[in-house]
């Protein structure tokens, strides 16, 4: 199996690219638009440089050639969603060339190569109200120029894993530029799957298919290897494989063919007479890679290196740049590495999970969770409690000491207090201290959490065992005992 | 006042320049409103027979004519063109008027934004007082193109205005307005400009902003003047040159104070005749009336050469494969779906878009367009217009050799003066072949004016072509200012037009629309 990608990404400009709209999502229709991106007649294309920073960004961390006079080109073909009726889009002279991505294989890593990037519009989105008297179609215009980057992969793939590692390791990337969220499911990366199989050992391509609509990683691994299936199939029982664009429906978990080469579209491609070239300067380049912020490669090995990090812990800790600048802030702060990476990835990550949220939504502030894990090495207050106050952190950004002072969970550290209960314990259980007694030493630990309990976590489990061991070994003499289990009990 | 006094009077204004009308604006002895008034009563007159307005808009004209009276008079408006009644082409867009290009296709569409270089004259001051005629979306040399019906030419009415702008150049010949906008992709400023005997200049790619111009040829066109002379052209020009932040291909110059250069001086002005220019197909009086300009020049101690300049006859080959292939896909958004003439009763939206089209876009928009798609296609593009885009690059370095040897180059501007109505609608590749003389300057993206050197023994105006190089607008205008000194102001009679329109308005349907809005 030998798989290309084309990823599209849309990029996360304040404005379009070609106008001043905004591009921020989800606003009611045909809100965000302008006579530029509904394509009205004597209206111009002024190209947004932020998208070029983008892409020159991107560009440079996929170790791409860039383009010193790339220019845009028109991309003709009629459909309502395309005002114009013509995209403009990059053929001829994209901005970026020959890079390439190193991914994770079984076989360790490898290279995949990126024939090109470019640069180029959305367009708007159509809406077929069927229900509508005289069932019609409506236009929303709000995502006509937003900008997107298109990345064109060599087919160096082999497998849908190897898709996925690439789109992972490029959603991390895109995270680290800050130039997009590359959430396939919401659309803001859609990557589509051009797929071909050839026998073991072959050196020529087969002919390849591209399928469309991959809307998770789930998506791709189902639809690669339904596709590669059915191609086998076709081989097998001597028939050809198709060049065609395919559509994958998830529902059904099959796809079905959009359109064939004879009738692929020409869409008559020349460069675009309204933008003039793009120049780009050693200065613009230079400006780009001094602004790129530190990409995960490096932050892993100085995690290693700086803070003594196992390697996993780094790797876990950068897989989103959000929950590595909450790391590199709350060290600052003066927090112990190792602490606070144990807690950002079990506690952390469990709440992300649970609360099915994203890294940068997390509310915890820096200062507040070193603030925290000094509380619980000082045993201020004792490991239950600070989950419970990490959490409120994470969820509320809550102060942990006003939270701690609030719900009263400062652990109790007053020995005659805790003496107290740990004899309301033992008369309560009077079963269990026979038992330890009688050499059962686990009953120990039951007590032990049935002081916890008594206390509502507001204790130190260490100095409470400590207490109870103490009590049972000690300091009964046998009168006490026998006060305490009756006549008899001791001989 | 009797009628026929008032009329008198309305003449004499009519008989000003823009820049002198704003003078007397200026100092009172005129009003905004009554200049304004004036013209209206000339299109009234003469527009029957001329038609050279799609849209005339009376009403706001006199408005604009009042409002602007009134910031003349408080002094907030000094400018030279304040007061001075204009028309615009109908390709350029004005926010809540409506733009046609001419065409069926957007026989009801009122843009909300108006063109820059419209805006910038609104603030100098000018009153509009319609649209022009135009070829359908620009595409022709006659204006006969036009869904409108065609304009006629001041000077002859049998004869076409020339086009694209030909509605504008008719307009300022027939004294309708005092200066007019007008748009030139291939000639088609300069070469109505000579056909109706007015000064049109086509200034250097970049200079006026394309914002607002519905395009046709979007690396080739640009937006000039059209006035009654040098001066008219130079104030209307340095009132638009303008950097634009809304047009990319907008460039910021320097020294654009172009009515400072006028002067009558072309002592040692090196000017060179390219002889592939003045070859057969150049009607001989055309032919002498230039050489004859070319002699007066140089007896004002300018230094006149012939040279030879190569690629005439492929520009226009080079010059329609880059025209129509931007357009085919410039006029790719009139589909019916968003603004514009939408077909009836389609069920699928591919047969919708193709039948607008069919239904909106006239015989010589169709046939550009399918050149145009042609010419880009898959194995084609090379062949066609990359290699069009070759001889683009071979065009400019000619001019740019030619251009260290002299400081302007004088030519024709067509080959004949302005041909009968009708002749060329006949043949298109014959009427293609006129623009061999204009379409190398918009391949090269330079200045070029268009100015009146005589008149042929059948009456109708002789005009020359200068080119000059990058923005050396101030160069053409000095040249064109000393020729000017030297040669008698011809007016077209317009008594005939009057005469001709009253017996035409019985014939022929006029397809004028006063209001187009509502």
């Amino acid at each position: 199996m030998v798989i290309g990608l084309e990823v599209h990404v849309e990029l996360a400009t304040k404005t379009k690219i070609f106008c001043g709209c905004s591009t921020a999502f989800g606003q009611a229709p045909n809100t965000q638009i302008c006579p530029v991106c509904t394509g009205m007649p004597g209206t111009l294309p002024v190209l947004n440089k932020k998208v070029v920073d983008d892409a020159l960004a991107v560009g440079l961390a996929l170790h791409c050639q860039i383009n010193r006079h790339c220019h845009f080109d028109r991309k003709n073909y009629f459909y309502p969603d395309n005002p114009q009726n013509y995209q403009i889009s990059q053929l001829y002279a994209p901005i970026c060339r020959d890079g390439f991505v190193e991914i994770e294989t079984e076989e360790g890593k490898k290279k995949i190569r990126i024939h090109e990037l470019h640069m180029e519009e959305d367009a708007g989105k159509l809406i077929h109200d069927e229900d509508a008297a005289g069932a019609c179609s409506l236009v929303d215009y709000n995502r006509s120029g937003v900008p997107l980057l298109e990345i064109v992969t060599e087919p160096d793939i082999r497998s849908a894993g190897e898709a996925v590692a690439f789109l992972e390791k490029l959603r991390v990337i895109l995270l680290y530029l800050g130039v997009s969220d590359g959430k396939l499911q919401e659309g803001s990366m859609r990557a589509d799957v051009n797929l071909s199989v050839r026998e073991a050992g072959s050196k020529t391509l087969g002919t390849r298919t591209e399928m469309k609509n991959l809307n998770s990683f789930k998506a791709i691994i189902r639809a690669a290897a339904k596709e590669k299936k059915r191609q086998v199939d076709l081989l097998e029982a001597g028939k050809p494989v198709v060049l065609e664009t395919r559509r994958w429906d998830d529902g059904l978990g099959t796809s079905y063919p959009m359109r064939s080469k004879e009738d692929a579209r020409d869409y008559r491609y020349f460069p675009e007479p309204d933008l003039p070239p793009l120049e780009i300067s050693d200065a613009w380049i230079e400006r780009i890679q001094k602004a790129q912020s530190e990409m995960r490669e490096e932050k892993v090995a100085r995690y290693e290196r700086e803070f003594g990090l196992p390697a996993y812990d780094a790797l876990l800790l950068t897989e989103s740049p959000a929950m590595a600048r909450l790391f590199e802030e709350t060290i600052a702060a003066r927090g112990q590495p190792k602490a606070v990476s144990n807690w950002l990835m079990v506690e952390g990550m469990r709440l992300l999970k649970e609360q099915k949220m994203e890294p940068e939504q997390m509310m915890l502030s820096p200062v507040h969770l070193a603030g925290l894990i000094t509380m619980l090495e000082k045993k201020e207050i004792n490991r239950t409690a600070a989950r419970e106050v990490f959490e409120q952190m994470v969820l509320y950004q809550v102060e942990p000491q006003a939270y701690i002072e609030e719900k009263g969970l400062r652990t109790v550290w007053d020995e005659n207090a805790l003496q107290m209960v740990i004899e309301q314990v033992f008369a309560a259980n009077p079963q269990s201290v026979q038992d330890y007694l009688g050499g059962k030493e686990r009953a120990a630990g039951f007590l032990v959490g049935q002081v916890m309990r008594a206390m509502k976590g507001k204790a130190d489990p260490e100095k409470v065992n400590c207490l109870v061991k103490e009590r049972l070994q000690g300091a009964f003499g046998i009168p006490e005992l026998n006060r305490l289990f009756g006549d008899g009990l001791i001989k | 006042m009797g009628e026929q006094d008032r009329k008198g009077e309305a003449m004499d204004v009519l008989d000003l320049t823009a820049v002198e009308l704003g003078r007397q604006i200026k100092a009172g002895q005129v009003s905004a409103v009554e200049a304004a008034k004036a013209a209206l009563l000339q299109i009234e007159a003469t527009e029957a027979c001329c038609h050279a307005f799609i849209q005339v808009d009376r009403e706001g004209a006199l408005k604009q004519a009042e409002e602007v009276q009134c910031r003349i008079e408080d002094g907030s408006l000094t400018g030279p063109l304040a007061g001075v009644p204009m028309a615009v082409k109908d390709n350029l867009c004005i926010k809540d008027q409506w733009t046609t290009c001419g065409s069926k296709m957007l026989s009801d569409f009122h843009p909300s934004y108006t063109a820059t270089a419209v805006e910038c004259l609104k603030q100098a001051g000018a009153v509009i007082l319609g649209k022009t005629n135009m070829d359908e979306f620009a595409m022709g040399s006659t204006t006969e193109t036009s869904a409108f019906g065609p304009t006629r030419n001041p000077w002859n009415v049998d004869h076409v205005p020339g086009g694209s702008s030909g509605g504008s150049s008719a307009a300022v010949s027939a004294a309708m307005c005092f200066y007019a906008l007008g748009t030139d992709t291939g000639g088609s400023i300069r070469q109505p400009s000579a056909f109706c005997g007015v000064t049109g200049i086509k200034p250097t790619y970049g200079t006026v902003s394309r914002y607002g111009l519905v395009a046709y040829g979007s690396s080739l066109e640009q937006i000039g003047p059209i006035a009654r002379d040098i001066r008219d052209c130079a104030a209307v020009l340095e009132a638009m040159a303008v950097w634009d932040v809304r047009d990319s291909t907008s460039v910021r110059r320097k020294e654009v104070d172009f009515t400072q250069a006028l002067s009558a001086d072309v002592r040692g002005l090196r000017i060179g005749l390219p002889r592939e220019y003045f070859d057969g197909e150049l009607d001989p009086e055309t032919d002498s009336a230039i050489r004859y300009a070319a002699r007066a020049l140089e007896g004002s101690g300018a230094v006149v050469e012939e040279f030879s300049f190569p690629l005439v006859e492929e520009a226009v080959l080079a010059y329609y494969v880059i025209a129509c292939a931007q357009a085919s896909s410039n006029l790719a958004r009139f589909d019916g779906v968003k603004y514009g003439h939408r077909a009836e009763g389609c069920q699928k939206l591919h047969s919708m878009i193709k039948k607008s089209r069919t239904e909106g876009f006239g015989e010589e928009v169709r046939r550009r367009i399918m050149l145009g798609t042609f010419v880009l296609s898959s194995g084609y593009y090379d062949a066609y217009y990359l290699k069009a885009l070759q001889i683009k690059t071979l065009v400019s370095q000619a001019f740019a050799r030619a251009f260290e040897r002299f400081d302007i180059l004088l030519t024709p501007v067509a080959p004949t003066a302005a041909p009968e109505i009708g002749k060329f609608l006949e043949n298109p590749i014959r009427m293609y072949s006129q623009d061999k003389y204009t379409v190398s300057v918009n391949l090269a993206g330079l200045p070029a004016l268009a100015l009146p050197c005589g008149t042929n023994r059948r009456g109708l105006p002789v005009g020359m072509q200068m080119i000059g190089n990058y923005f050396q607008e101030k160069t053409l205008f000095r040249a064109g200012y000393s020729f000017e000194r030297m040669r008698d102001y011809r007016k077209p009679d317009i008594g005939e037009v009057i005469r001709k329109g009253k017996s035409y308005s019985k014939g022929v349907k006029m397809a004028t629309v006063e209001k187009g809005k509502g």
